[in-house]
């Protein structure tokens, strides 16, 4: 006997009763308002277009380095405040593969996507052994998690002065990666657009590896009740440990993004950019890919436009944003249930 | 030490001896001797707050038996962690159902089912039992399981611990706020359960329930078992159903 696993809902009378999940919107509209109030209050196009691009382009940035972070958080409830030193190493590892491949005559983008991925690689070995020394004796211990990631971060940036020096390092881009194109009388930087269009594929293979493989399955079933998914039969521990290295992986290819982006490399790099992404991840919604997504191009988008319209509001404007969407969705713009 | 429960005649699927189990501060059982036989439906009787709840966990390594044994046929389970546990093949359906709601329940059984990758390696056959038994389950199938209704969500989370073959399923108070309509189809397909020789361990508070589908029960009251036999004897013996019901079922018999 064989019975065909209904992949559609046929009974239209249903879907009057139990409405599908509606897809929320309104976090998206918030961003393309935010984009609509900012053109009014520029007023120029092509400026607004250029603080637009790079607005995004830090957004996306942004997500690819939080989104390893609002994952292992929602998982085992791990607060890491060490994930910034995995920006930091990435970074550093960049300026020492684009002096080598220079030296080696071949200062290309190819040496820009070689630093990407030896970056990612040494980001991910390092975050093995992070979670192996410093998070796992401190599960389920919030405030323990606290200071031993926060100590851990500071013995990294620690050991990245000692590795690389405590001067700043000049991190140029390749040649062929500099400059800008004209559109529209907007001057669009090559390389932001390299890195949205990364950042946006990081998006994607995130979204499709959550929603459509067993392994996206049990991220996001661990993500809502961790010990449900022990019950079913899954080592979540293993789990953990995969996507906290994959995580740091993203937070090491999150710092080369960066240090391009700002185009020089400090060990306190890590520092400066972990406030930013834990305003991201809350105000997404702990947990949450999607939230994480939205949370990094508003906190992008808003640093731009106000470091433009007023710089003196700039520093705390992504407070500003928190702020005010805490008091809308205390839980962030997309809550993950059960948690 | 000799204990007399640890030595039975028969070969029990579970045997507990002896389990102290202690939350923080608390300690909850008091030395739990306890088996459930294989192929048969034991029901664990007590008021709030008897331990009932605990005992469940404490055999799923959720809150892991801090003193004495536990054994799966000849295995000792008590030091197992969870995932480990499920894997011999025990299914459980917690009181707070556990179910996943930001997921369909497609993807609720997905996840229950270990060996399927995806929605197609169901095992058709089961998936349509499970239908015939829970045919809202077909009907919201790719509806995220947090819109469904209490009784529906019970019904997925028990269709979870039945979409692979187990040797044992443990659950609890499947029947708490349900309507008297949706006990009798909970009923119906623990019975169809029960018809395969799945074993099965039911913590009820409800004893019609319980009677109806019981073979084995025991009685617990503050963290001990005070009473261990047949359903048929309990549910036959007044007197005994009196003591008992006033002791822990409280205004729940009936």
């Amino acid at each position: 006997m064989t019975v065909e696993v209904p992949i559609r809902s046929h009974d239209a009378s249903t879907e009057a009763i139990l409405p599908k999940a509606q897809f929320d919107l309104i976090p998206f509209i918030l961003v393309l308002g935010l984009m609509g109030f900012a053109w009014l209050a520029i007023g120029s196009a092509s400026s607004w277009l250029t603080l637009t691009v790079a607005g995004l382009t830090m957004g996306l940035i942004i997500f690819v380095i939080a989104s390893g972070l609002t994952l292992v958080f929602g998982l085992m409830d791990v607060l890491n405040f060490g994930h910034g030193v995995f920006i930091a190493l990435g970074a550093f590892v960049a300026t020492s593969v684009m002096t080598y491949a220079g030296q080696a005559g071949m200062g290309g983008v190819v040496s820009l996507f070689i630093a990407m991925l030896i970056a990612m690689a040494a980001a991910a070995a390092v975050g093995w052994v992070f979670e192996r020394l410093i998070i796992r004796p401190v599960y389920g211990l919030h405030l323990k998690q606290i200071l031993i990631t926060m100590g851990g971060m500071i013995i990294g940036e620690e050991l990245i002065k000692l590795t690389w020096g405590p001067l700043q390092i000049a991190l140029p881009l390749p040649e062929a990666l500099r400059g800008s194109w004209l559109i529209a009388e907007a001057a669009i930087e090559k390389y932001r657009l390299l890195a949205s269009i990364i950042g946006l594929l990081v998006f994607g293979a995130l979204t499709l590896t959550l929603t459509r493989t067993k392994l996206g399955l049990l991220i996001r079933a661990g993500v809502q009740d961790r010990s449900m998914v022990e019950a079913l039969g899954y080592r979540i521990n293993r789990l953990f440990v995969a996507v906290f290295v994959a995580g740091s992986a993203l937070a090491g290819l999150g710092g080369v993004l960066w240090g391009f982006y700002q185009q020089s490399v400090t060990a306190q790099i890590g520092t400066q950019v972990n406030v930013l992404i834990f305003i991201v991840i809350i105000i997404g919604g702990l947990g949450s890919t999607l939230g994480c997504f939205i949370g990094a191009l508003l906190v992008g988008l808003m640093a731009n436009y106000a470091g433009f319209l007023e710089p003196k509001i700039a520093l705390f404007s992504n407070i500003a944003v928190m702020v005010a969407i805490l008091l809308w969705r205390p839980q962030g713009l997309y809550p993950v249930s059960d948690r | 030490m000799y204990n007399p429960v640890c030595k039975p005649v028969y070969k029990p699927l579970i045997r507990l001896c002896g389990v102290h189990t202690h939350i923080g501060a608390y300690h909850i059982l008091h030395g739990i001797d306890f088996e459930i036989p294989e192929g048969e439906v034991t029901v664990l009787l007590g008021r709030n707050g008897a331990g009932k709840t605990t005992t469940l966990r404490s055999m799923m390594g959720l809150c892991p038996a801090s003193e004495g044994k536990i054994f799966f046929r000849d295995t000792a389970m008590e030091a197992m962690p969870t995932a480990e546990i499920a894997r011999l093949g025990i299914a459980y359906v917690p009181e707070s159902m556990g179910i996943f709601s930001d997921l369909t329940v497609q993807e609720n059984m997905l996840l229950a089912a270990r060996q399927a990758r995806r929605a197609q390696d169901l095992d058709p056959e089961r998936l349509n039992w499970i239908f015939s038994l829970f045919p809202a389950l077909r009907k919201f199938w790719l509806f995220p399981a947090g819109k469904l209704s209490g009784g529906q969500k019970q019904m997925l989370a028990i269709a979870r611990a039945m979409i692979e073959p187990r040797v044992l399923i443990l659950i609890d108070e499947p029947s708490k706020g349900l309507a008297p309509s949706m006990v009798n189809n909970l009923i119906e397909a623990l019975l169809a359960l029960k018809a395969q020789r799945t074993s099965l361990l039911l913590v009820e508070q409800n004893f019609r329930m319980a009677s109806a589908l019981g073979d084995r029960v025991a009685v617990m009251d503050d963290g001990r078992i005070v009473f261990r036999g047949a359903m048929a004897d309990l549910a036959a013996d007044e007197s005994l159903q009196q003591r008992l019901l006033g002791l822990s079922l409280g205004g729940h018999g009936s």
